[in-house]
């Protein structure tokens, strides 16, 4: 008799047989009990699980949504009102879901930061941060569709605004909003399309991407607040010395993480679901009404930074192409931000004061354009959001120079303590 | 540690942000409270007999009002409900289809209106009414300038007259600008009766927008505590856990 045909598992029982069939331990000994993380990961670190932990919020309490949700511009607004008052629980869901959309972004910003305070997306891990810019780009697609779909007079006029961005494109401009729209105005067919893209589409990529991006992560391993290489010193295992196995270490440290994050989401949830009007819009409480502008039209907050770059440019040689151009390379920049970075450290606790001021800069920079973006455009905040955008795209232009040419201090050849 | 501050001062400086378009004139504070039941119940009777005649509120049923207020359902059809509507009907008006250009626009619905403008504005708006003959009903409002509505109150507050203060403007010259309004003829009610009878009115108005919210927010209490709990004993499980990290 042949004898069978060898296997990947080796093991007995039901786990043995699976095994044999599906890498079940090999996966689970890969990815969470013998993948190695740095021992130093401090408060930042939260972030990475964090955004995971919303992505499911997200993706459970959308189900739950899309199952009394009408995808017609005559039926959803009274449809997300019949969610909130005969659906049961449905007020929870749909806050979970709407909170959701505005931790999603929260959670991504300071992971976003995270990458740029340790040099995260250095070499070897330029793959990752690009997964990640990737990820963050569908994102913002993902929450500009999904605030369209309550069909509120301020998710009809934000569609109006942003997709009208598209016809200052030369040439194809028209006919491309007009395929956008699939009207000649926002209409019933955008609504159906937005529907479809935010439930299936594009949660498909995000979850995709994210997939690829832990993969990419795992492949290379983790960077930490030292900026070092853990690989260099091993026990005699071959496991790194500075490292501990994610799961039970960071696991638990994790879910202690997600009680700190659940207490303030639920805070939110159940004392403050508008967050002062910056999560649910007062003006998105009145069903969409092409004839009435609302007061004033602005994005939500997390978009607000790059709405302010948009309207900070002024219009010139007879088209305003150039706030959209300058606004798609707000975001388009950060994918080479690899590249950009030269400094002989990554992490800033070694870094110049140069770069120290450079990131302070910057993130006070991106926090007033936030400001700015909410703000009518006149006066002192247009002067505000120039500035912020100078420095905004001075951070990364100048990068090249500033980060080689920038003191460093000597990088320890060990991790340095622990949380 | 300065990044934490940095963004808490971001959280107030929106928080600062919020809903103070509507000018010059301050709004007045509403004072109401949407655990107040009985002050929950007069609203519902005083939005019935004086507003429910051209406003709808169409996403709130009347028998989900009754569980809510604790009204029982006997009650409804007697004091509530005027326009022979089922109690699982939702609240529509008592205006006729061919109606609608009666006021130059059709009566908006107000069941989201307190989230939509804020409790303070609705509080406001009806005592913001003043005479002027300019306007078709002899009426216009001091937080609403233009506004369709006739002061439908009139009989219960009175009439007030506009009061005017001297402000030089941009160019240095004195001009008159609306300042606020003063009595005139009283109505059937004293002021603190009017504030009060408003104030029930815009409560159960407030109630109307979210009838979950009082429920949501004992709720929130219970929730907000287990996950402190939670988080205490994932510390802890953490603190276990790590002890052999060196």
């Amino acid at each position: 008799m042949a004898a069978a045909p060898q296997t990947a598992g080796t093991g007995k029982g039901f786990i043995g047989w699976i095994d044999q069939r599906f890498p079940l331990t090999k996966l689970w000994k890969e990815h969470l009990a013998e993948y190695y993380a740095p021992k130093n990961f401090n408060f930042w670190y939260f972030f990475g699980a964090l955004s995971l932990l919303v992505l499911a919020n997200q993706i459970v309490t959308g189900i739950f949504l899309t199952m009394s949700y009408k995808p017609s511009a005559a039926e959803a607004f009274a449809s997300i009102e019949y969610i909130m008052r005969d659906v049961e629980w449905g007020w929870l869901i749909r806050y979970m879901h709407t909170t959701g959309a505005s931790a999603f972004f929260i959670v991504v910003y300071l992971h976003m930061f995270r990458a740029l305070l340790y040099g995260s997306h250095r070499k070897p891990r330029e793959l990752v941060w690009i997964f990640g810019c990737l990820i963050f780009l569908l994102l913002m697609a993902e929450a500009f569709m999904g605030y369209v779909l309550p069909w509120g007079n301020m998710s009809y006029w934000g569609a109006q605004v942003i997709v009208s961005l598209f016809s200052s494109l030369p040439v194809i401009g028209s006919t491309l909003v007009e395929w956008i729209r699939g009207d000649y105005n926002i209409a019933d067919p955008t609504l159906n399309r937005f529907f479809a893209l935010h439930v299936a589409a594009l949660p498909l990529a995000l979850v995709f991407l994210v997939v690829a991006h832990i993969m990419a992560l795992h492949e290379v391993g983790s960077n930490n607040p030292d900026g070092i290489d853990i690989k260099k010193y091993k026990d005699a295992q071959g496991h790194p010395l500075d490292g501990i196995p994610f799961h039970p270490y960071y696991t638990v440290k994790d879910l202690m993480g997600t009680g700190g994050f659940l207490i303030l989401f639920a805070s939110v949830i159940f004392f403050a679901p508008n967050f002062f009007g910056l999560f649910l819009e007062s003006p998105n409480f009145e069903p969409a009404n092409p004839l009435q502008t609302p007061p004033d039209i602005t994005p939500v907050w997390y978009f607000t930074p790059f709405y302010a770059m948009l309207r900070a440019i002024p219009s010139a040689f007879g088209t305003q192409v150039w706030g959209v151009m300058v606004m798609g390379a707000a975001v388009l920049i950060l994918f080479f931000v690899p590249w950009l970075d030269r400094s002989p450290v990554r992490s800033i606790r070694y870094k110049g004061p140069i770069c120290k001021v450079m990131l302070a800069l910057f993130s006070a920079a991106f926090i007033c354009l936030a400001v700015c973006g909410m703000k009518p455009p006149s006066g002192i905040y247009t002067v505000l959001a120039r500035i912020c955008t100078a420095i905004y795209f001075a951070f990364f232009l100048l990068m090249p120079w500033y980060t080689k040419f920038d003191r460093v201090k000597p990088v320890p050849e060990r991790v340095t303590g622990h949380a | 540690m300065h990044k934490a501050s940095v963004l808490i001062a971001f959280g107030l400086l929106c928080a600062g942000t919020a809903r103070c378009e509507e000018g010059e004139i301050p709004l007045l504070d509403a004072g109401t409270d949407i655990k107040n039941i009985e002050s929950l119940q007069r609203g519902a009777r005083n939005f019935m007999s004086d507003c429910s005649g051209c406003h709808s509120l169409k996403y709130l049923r009347y028998n989900r009002l009754a569980t809510d207020l604790k009204i029982p359902e006997a009650d409804l059809a007697t004091n509530l409900i005027f326009t022979g509507a089922k109690p699982f009907e939702e609240i529509a008006t008592a205006m006729p289809a061919d109606s609608a250009d009666w006021f130059g626009k059709p009566p908006p619905d107000l069941t989201l209106m307190a989230r939509e403008r804020g409790t303070n504005y609705l509080y406001s708006y009806l005592h913001g009414f003043y005479a002027d003959k300019t306007r078709p009903w002899g009426v216009n409002n001091l937080y609403l300038p233009g506004t369709a509505m006739p002061h439908i109150l009139y009989y219960r507050q009175g009439l007030q007259k506009p009061a005017y203060k001297n402000q030089k403007d941009s160019n240095g010259n004195a001009k008159m600008v609306l300042a606020g309004v003063e009595p005139m003829i009283p109505g059937s009610m004293k002021p603190e009766e009017y504030d009060q009878y408003v104030r029930d009115i815009v409560n159960f108005l407030d109630y109307a927008a979210e009838p979950i919210k009082s429920t949501r927010e004992s709720m929130g209490i219970f929730v907000v505590l287990f996950l402190l709990v939670f988080f205490v004993f994932s510390y802890l499980l953490k603190k276990e856990y790590w002890k052999d990290v060196h």
